[in-house]
C-alpha cells in the first residue's frame, strides 16, 4: 500500500524493446531452423540463431545503459525500486517453477515410470509381455529398452561443487553487508570472490560432463536417467552461468563507484538470483546425485 | 465501491506526445497505447483462427473427405487451438488488463512500462514463426494444440522445432505480462485503494496474473522436453527409455488446466464489473467473489488429471481428481449466484454489454454443467474425445471467455475512442452472435453423446444432419464478427461525443477521467475515500 504518492516515472519511447523482439524473433527462427538441420544437414539457421544473440546482448547493452544512467541520474523513486524488486521475485519464481517441471519430471519417472515398466502395481503384463529382462532399478543403468550406462555418484566433483556453491553463497552474503556497510574494500573482494568460485564451479561441471560422456558412457541420450541428468544440471549450468555474468557486470559496476547503501536493486537482484541458482543446486544434489 | 473526491484534471497536455507514424506504437511504453495493440493482435488472430474453424468446419460440412487431406485438417485444429488460446484470448485480456488496470487502480501507467512494449512486441513473431511453419515443406504442427507425446515426437513432422520456439516466446511475453500486472496492483494503487476496494476485474486479473507466472514456465518445460526427445534423443515420454507417454499429459495438464482458469477468471471480472453497472446495484457479495475467484484458482492446480481419466491412472488418482473437480463447481456456483441475485430486483437496463454479459451468464452455465459431467469419472468414459468435449470448452470459452470480451469492448470502447458505438449494429452483431453460437455448439452435445470423434475429417453417416447444421452455424457466427469489426472502425472514425461517466450506473476510477481517456492519466494519483 503506497502510504504517501511519488513520482512515478514513466520512461518515454524506448527503441529497445523492439530490437528484443526482433532479437528473440532471429533466436527462435534460428534455433528452430537450426534443430530441423541437425538432421537433414545445410541451411542457415545457425547464423540466424548466432545474428539473434547479437542482436539481444547489443539490446541488453543498450536497454541496461539506459536503465543505469536513469538510475544514476536519481530518476527512480523508491517506489519504483520496489516494483523492480517486485519484478525480479516474480521472475525467480518462474524459474523456480520452470525447475519444477524437469524435477516433476525425475520424480515421476522414479515414482511411477520406472516401477511400473518393471511390473509394479497392476502393471504386471507391461513387465511380462514387452521387456521381460527388465528390472525397475534406479540410478537407471540399463533401460528397457537395453541401453546401458553408468550413474554418476556424489563424491568427488560433484561434493566439490556442493561445497563451492555452499561458499559462494556465503561471500555474496558478505559482500551485501559490505555495501551495506558502505565497507567498499569488503564488497569488491567477497563479491570477486563470488565470481571466482561460480567459474571454478562452471569449470568443474564441464570437466564432469567430459568425465561422463568419455569414459562413463552417459550421455544425454542414455534412457530417463541420463535425460533428467543432463537436463537438470545443464539448466541448472546455463542459470549459473547467467548468474555470474549478472555478477560480472554487477562487479564492473561496483568498480566504478556505483550501489549506495541504501539504494542498489541491482546487486540485490543479482544476489536473489545467485542464492536462487546455489538452492536448486543443493535439490539437484539430494535428488540427482545422492539418492 | 470507492469514490473520487479529490482529482487533478490538468493531465500534462505539453510533454509525452505520442510522436506520430509507425515509431508511436513500436516503441511505446504506454500502457494505453500497448493494450491497443494487444487488441487489435488478439482481434486479427481470432479472424486468422476463426478461419481455420472455417476450414474444419466446411470439410465437416458433409461425411468423407472433400475440401482438404486429413494431414492438412490437423494442421487447421492445431493451429486453429492454438491460436484461439495464445493469440486471441490470453493477448485480448491482457489488452484489457492493460487498458484498465492502471485506471481502475489509479497508477500512471504499468509497473515496469518498457518490459510491457517487449512482452507484446515478441507475440506478433511468435505467431508469425507458427503461421510460416504451415507454408513450409511437410507442413505445420499437426498433433492437436495439446501437443501429446508421441505424435509430437515420434510422428510429428519437422517443424515441431519451430512450434517449440514460438510456444516459448509466447511463454515470455504471458509471464512478463503477468508480472507487470501483479507489480503494478501491488505497488502502484492510488493511497487509499486498499485491497478489499478493487475493482473485481483488478482481483480477477491478480489472481490469473498469479496463475500464469505459475504454470508458463511448466509448459515451457514440457515443450523442451518434447524438443529433446524428438531431436536430442531424450526419452522423457518414451517407455523405451524409462519413461513415459502419460507423463507428458501429467506435464502438459498441471499447466494446461490452471491455463483455463486464466482464460476465464478475468472473464469472470468483466461480467462483475458490467453487471452491476446495468443494475444500478452494488455487485452483491463483493468479497465472497474474491474468495471464490482465489479458491477457484488454487483448486485449479489439484484437477489437473480430470483430462487423462481415461490413461490408466490408479483407482485413488481417479476419485481424487473426480472430487477436487467436483469441488471448483462450489466456487463457481457462488459467481452465478452472485450475478443473479445482483439483477435480483435491480433497475436493469439491457444495454449492449449487459446482453453479452447476461448470454454469458446463462451459456457459461450451460458450459459449466457439461463440465460437471465431464468430471464424473465414469461417465468421462463414454464422453472422452468426443465432440461433447469440444462442446464443451466451446461454450465456456466461446460464449464464456470471448463473450466477456466482446462485453468488455462494448463496455469501455466509448471511454477509449470518446465515442459512443452504432447501437443497431451491435443488437444485430449481438443476435447474430447469440443465435449462430448455439447452432454452432448445441448439436455438438448430441453428436458427441452419440460417439462422434473429435480432431477426424470424417464421420460416420448418421452425424451428418447434425454436421450440416454445425457447419451453417460456424460460418454464420463467422461472418457475425465481420459486423463487430466495421462497427468498431466505425466507431474510431465517426464523431458521437461521450460524457466522462459513459453508463449511468458505472461505478469505478476509469469514469472519472474524460473521454476518450487522455494519453497519460492520474500523474497525480487520485485520492479515494
Amino acid at each position: 500500500m503506497t502510504q504517501e504518492y511519488q513520482k512515478y516515472y514513466v520512461p518515454e519511447q524506448s527503441p529497445w524493446p523492439i530490437v528484443g523482439a526482433v532479437g528473440m524473433f532471429l533466436i527462435a527462427f534460428g534455433a528452430g531452423s537450426f534443430v530441423k538441420e541437425l538432421s537433414s544437414g545445410g541451411g542457415y539457421g545457425g547464423y540466424l540463431l548466432l545474428a539473434g544473440m547479437s542482436v539481444i546482448i547489443f539490446m541488453l547493452v543498450g536497454w541496461f545503459n539506459n536503465v543505469i544512467n536513469e538510475s544514476m541520474s536519481g530518476l527512480y523513486s523508491p517506489q519504483m525500486d520496489r516494483s523492480f524488486r517486485q519484478g525480479m521475485s516474480w521472475f525467480i519464481f518462474s524459474e523456480v517453477m520452470f525447475f519444477g517441471a524437469f524435477f516433476g519430471a525425475l520424480f515421476y519417472a522414479r515414482m511411477f515410470s520406472v516401477p511400473w515398466l518393471g511390473g509394479a502395481d497392476n502393471n504386471v503384463m507391461t513387465n511380462a509381455v514387452l521387456w521381460p529382462d527388465f528390472q525397475a532399478i534406479w540410478p537407471l543403468v540399463k533401460t528397457p529398452g537395453g541401453g546401458e550406462t553408468t550413474a554418476m555418484g556424489w563424491q568427488g566433483l560433484p561434493l566439490y561443487n556442493t561445497l563451492i556453491l555452499l561458499t559462494s553463497s556465503v561471500t555474496i552474503h558478505f559482500a551485501h553487508t559490505g555495501l551495506e556497510q558502505n565497507k567498499r574494500k569488503q564488497l569488491i573482494g567477497f563479491l570477486g570472490v563470488t565470481i571466482l568460485l561460480g567459474c571454478i564451479f562452471l569449470f568443474l561441471q564441464a570437466e564432469e560432463y567430459i568425465h561422463a560422456y568419455t569414459e562413463m558412457d552417459l550421455r544425454l541420450d542414455s534412457g530417463i536417467y541420463g535425460n533428467t541428468f543432463f537436463l537438470l544440471t545443464g539448466f541448472h549450468g546455463l542459470h549459473v552461468t547467467l548468474g555470474t555474468l549478472i555478477l560480472f557486470i554487477v562487479f564492473l559496476r561496483v568498480l566504478k563507484g556505483h550501489f549506495q547503501p541504501d539504494n542498489h536493486f541491482a546487486f540485490q537482484a543479482a544476489s536473489w538470483y545467485w542464492h536462487f541458482v546455489d538452492v536448486v543446486w543443493l535439490c539437484l544434489f539430494v535428488f540427482v546425485y545422492i539418492f | 465501491m470507492s469514490k473520487v473526491i479529490e482529482q487533478d484534471h490538468h493531465e500534462h497536455h505539453d510533454h509525452h506526445h505520442p510522436s506520430g507514424g509507425i515509431k508511436r506504437w513500436l516503441y511505446t511504453t504506454n500502457h494505453k497505447d500497448i493494450g491497443t495493440l494487444y487488441l487489435w493482435f488478439a482481434f486479427i488472430m481470432f479472424l486468422i483462427g476463426g478461419c481455420m474453424a472455417l476450414v474444419i468446419r466446411a470439410e465437416l460440412f458433409q461425411p468423407g473427405l472433400q475440401i482438404v487431406d486429413p494431414d492438412f485438417f490437423n494442421q487447421m485444429t492445431t493451429v486453429h487451438g492454438l491460436i484461439m488460446v495464445f493469440g486471441a484470448v490470453m493477448p485480448a485480456f491482457t489488452g484489457l488488463a492493460n487498458w484498465m488496470v492502471p485506471m481502475m487502480i489509479g497508477a500512471p501507467d504499468m509497473a515496469l512500462p518498457r518490459m510491457n512494449n517487449w512482452s507484446f512486441w515478441i507475440l506478433p513473431f511468435a505467431f508469425f514463426i507458427l503461421l510460416m511453419s504451415l507454408f513450409m515443406e511437410g507442413g505445420g504442427p499437426n498433433f492437436g494444440w495439446t501437443f501429446y507425446a508421441p505424435l509430437s515426437t515420434t510422428y510429428s513432422n519437422d517443424s515441431t522445432a519451430l512450434f517449440v520456439f514460438s510456444v516459448h516466446i509466447m511463454g515470455m511475453s504471458s509471464i512478463m505480462g503477468a508480472i507487470n500486472v501483479i507489480v503494478t496492483i501491488f505497488n502502484l494503487r492510488a493511497p487509499g485503494m486498499t485491497l478489499m476496494k478493487m475493482p473485481l476485474f483488478v482481483w480477477t486479473w491478480l489472481i490469473t496474473a498469479f496463475l500464469l507466472i505459475a504454470v508458463m514456465p511448466v509448459l515451457a518445460g514440457a515443450v523442451t522436453m518434447v524438443l529433446t526427445d524428438k531431436y536430442f534423443g531424450t526419452s522423457f515420454f518414451n517407455a523405451a527409455g524409462g519413461g513415459d507417454p502419460v507423463m507428458f499429459q501429467h506435464i502438459f495438464w498441471f499447466f494446461g488446466h490452471p491455463e483455463v482458469y486464466i482464460m476465464i477468471l478475468p472473464a469472470f471480472g468483466i461480467v462483475s464489473t458490467i453487471v452491476p453497472t446495468f443494475s444500478r446495484k452494488r455487485l452483491f457479495g463483493y468479497s465472497s467473489m474474491v474468495y471464490a475467484t482465489a479458491s477457484i484458482a488454487l483448486l485449479s492446480f489439484v484437477v489437473w488429471a480430470h483430462h487423462m481419466f481415461t490413461t490408466g491412472m490408479p483407482l485413488f488418482g481417479e476419485l481424487f481428481f473426480m472430487y477436487c473437480t467436483m469441488l471448483i463447481s462450489v466456487p463457481t456456483g457462488v459467481k452465478v449466484f452472485n450475478w443473479v441475485a445482483t439483477m435480483w430486483r435491480g433497475a436493469m437496463t439491457f444495454e449492449i454489454p449487459m446482453m453479452f454479459s447476461i448470454a454469458f451468464i446463462i451459456l457459461f452455465t450451460i458450459g459449466g454443467f457439461s463440465g460437471l459431467m465431464l468430471a464424473i469419472t465414469p461417465a468421462d468414459f463414454q464422453y472422452h474425445d468426443t465432440y461433447f468435449v469440444v462442446a464443451h470448452f466451446h461454450y465456456v470459452l466461446v460464449t464464456g471467455a470471448i463473450f466477456s470480451i466482446i462485453a468488455a469492448v462494448y463496455y469501455w470502447l466509448p471511454k477509449w475512442t470518446g465515442n459512443m458505438y452504432d447501437e443497431g449494429l451491435a443488437k444485430l452483431h449481438f443476435w447474430c452472435s447469440l443465435i449462430s453460437v448455439n447452432v454452432l455448439f448445441f448439436p455438438m452435445h448430441f453428436v458427441g453423446l452419440a460417439g462422434m470423434p473429435r480432431r477426424i475429417p470424417d464421420y460416420a453417416i448418421q452425424f451428418a444432419d447434425f454436421n450440416a447444421l454445425i457447419s451453417v452455424g460456424a460460418f454464420a457466427f463467422g461472418f457475425s464478427q465481420l459486423i463487430f469489426l466495421y462497427l468498431l472502425i466505425k466507431c474510431i472514425r465517426e464523431n458521437h461525443q461521450v460524457p466522462a461517466k459513459v453508463w449511468e450506473g458505472a461505478d469505478g476510477l476509469e469514469w472519472e477521467v474524460p473521454s476518450p481517456a487522455p494519453y497519460h492519466t492520474f500523474e497525480k494519483p487520485p485520492l479515494i475515500r
